[in-house]
């Protein structure tokens, strides 16, 4: 059901816990779906010079996470802004279709982490143009 | 590498003796028992041998035991077979059946008939006061299952049917758990049918049967050929009614050994857990309960990753968490014993059976709490207390 990849990730995250004093931060779900996860950053020179992640949820919450840090670690805030759910997945070699809706939400969880930052900054003018697609007020509060 | 199998209420093995039993009823003795030559009344002799031992099994007559393709073809011959027959009314179901059931009672209820589900407990025992008031002049029948399927407990069965009976209901149980696990005598519970599994006794997978109290008029749900004194058309699968038959058989022989073995694994395990790892509720009824059933649910982390962990680690057990049920939603057993969602998508379920050791209980206990640690350091709902 899931790829040696999510297993390999969800067996030896990468990047987990949390940065004291953050730049960032970004939590996604909530406990009653089963899923909840928080990314903080670190950002230096509009890069992310440190990323790490917490997850209550599933072996693909779990690994989605942990490959969202993995990608965007080096990366400038525009790039890492890029990355979708759907490309953590696919980074991940493809989930099962029905963890795609509720437990692949890393990305989700990095852009309101980036916000986060942002606002922190007060560069909230930056928001608009950096982050294309805020994630939605999730369909996943609605179960 | 170590490989333990605590997942015995999603299935069990085929003891061998079974195997060994149902083997020549394929290539050799595979007559049709409808025939009347030498091989049919041969398969015919072999399907009546074993009707006899699941009925002796379970204090039955041999000719209220009909044989289907499952426990799941039982349940819903039980319901609609029954119902089928009346005007639609009004029947009555726990709030913790098995989706055998549930979903039968579901459709049901879009032919128009009206259904109750009926609260249980704290640990899992339906509320008789509930119950008896559920009942409507219109009620035609009770569905309660014998022992739950996640969390265990065995419900009060002589006593409910008893007083379906009082309100002039007629009354099934779902004993697919109980069955080859705890003694069961239909009489002394007084049902009107029983479901039971083949599966969960050490007998193959595709065969169940209902017990149907004599008198007590059913519809086919299958029509064809009038098989099974009509009830369940099709050629019979004489494989595995002689695998069933003699898996009841062996589980009626071995049960006075194995039923105070299991219980003692079971709360030595309970007890391994409850003490080695903070933050965890022990699920279901203390005592009553089936004998290899111990559940759990475990605060501040996730069903699904504790079960590919301990999969990791060659220990396979079962979770009702959503995530591992494969829905959105968690166990709807462990929501009606009054957990909240964040609860239930922590529950574990462990089942142990006839091959399962005190060396197993005690290497889970072992590999269990650094497990729970991992899980927990990850989580951003953990706050160390």
């Amino acid at each position: 059901m899931y790829t040696d990849l999510v297993m390999d990730h969800f067996s030896n995250p990468r990047n987990v816990g949390e940065i004291e004093d953050a730049d960032g931060v970004g939590q996604i779900g909530n406990p009653v779906c089963g899923d909840v996860m928080r990314i903080s950053i670190d950002v230096d020179d509009d890069r992310i010079a440190d990323v790490k992640f917490k997850t209550f949820g599933c072996g693909a919450a779990v690994a989605t996470s942990s490959m969202v840090t993995e990608m965007v670690k080096g990366k400038t805030l525009a790039e890492a802004a890029e990355i979708s759910n759907r490309a953590v997945a696919d980074a991940l070699g493809g989930l099962p279709p029905n963890k795609m809706h509720c437990s692949n939400l890393a990305a989700d969880a990095l852009h309101l982490a980036i916000q986060d930052y942002l606002v922190k900054a007060g560069r909230e003018a930056d928001v608009p143009q950096i982050l294309k697609a805020l994630p939605k007020d999730h369909a996943h509060s609605s179960h | 590498m170590t490989s333990v199998y605590f997942d015995h209420a999603a299935t069990t093995p085929v003891d061998p003796r079974v195997l060994e039993q149902m083997l020549p009823f394929f290539c050799e003795r595979y007559g049709n028992p409808s025939e009347v030559h030498r091989l049919g009344r041969d398969a015919r002799t072999a399907v009546e041998r074993a009707r006899a031992q699941v009925a002796a099994g379970l204090g039955a007559g041999e000719k209220e035991i009909v044989f289907t393709a499952g426990g799941t073809e039982a349940d819903n011959l039980a319901l609609i077979g029954y119902l089928q027959r009346f005007e639609p009314g009004h029947f009555i179901i726990s709030a913790i059946e098995h989706p055998a059931v549930m979903e039968a009672a579901r459709a049901l209820n879009r032919l128009g008939w009206a259904v109750d589900f009926i609260p249980v407990d704290g640990d899992g025992v339906i509320d008789v006061d509930a119950y008896e008031q559920a009942f409507r002049d219109d009620t035609k029948l009770a569905s309660v299952m014998y022992a739950n399927n996640v969390v265990g407990t065995i419900q009060p069965i002589a006593e409910l049917a008893r007083v379906a009976h009082e309100k002039g209901a007629a009354f099934h149980t779902d004993a697919v758990q109980g069955v080859g696990s705890v003694p069961i005598d239909v009489g002394a519970l007084g049902v009107d049918m029983l479901t039971l599994s083949g599966h969960k006794l050490y007998g193959p997978k595709g065969i169940g049967a209902l017990y149907v109290k004599r008198g007590t008029r059913l519809t086919p749900l299958i029509h064809g050929g009038g098989h099974e004194r009509r009830l369940r058309s099709g050629t019979e699968n004489v494989p595995g009614i002689v695998g069933l038959g003699a898996a009841v058989d062996l589980a009626q022989a071995q049960l006075a050994e194995t039923r105070p073995r299991l219980e003692a694994l079971r709360d030595r395990l309970a007890r391994g857990v409850l003490e080695s790892v903070p933050d965890v509720k022990y699920l279901g009824h203390p005592t009553e309960r089936l004998p290899g059933n111990v559940a759990f649910t475990v605060r501040y982390i996730e069903g699904e990753s504790m079960l590919l962990q301990l999969d990791a680690h060659g220990f396979m057990v079962s979770s009702g968490s959503a995530c591992a049920s494969g829905s959105l939603e968690p166990s709807h057993v462990i929501l009606a014993l009054g957990l909240g969602a964040e609860e239930a998508h922590g529950s574990l379920r462990l089942t142990l059976g006839r091959e399962n050791t005190r060396e197993e209980a005690d290497a889970f206990i072992e590999v269990f709490p650094p497990i729970v640690d991992k899980l927990r350091q990850m989580s951003p709902l953990y706050v160390k207390g």
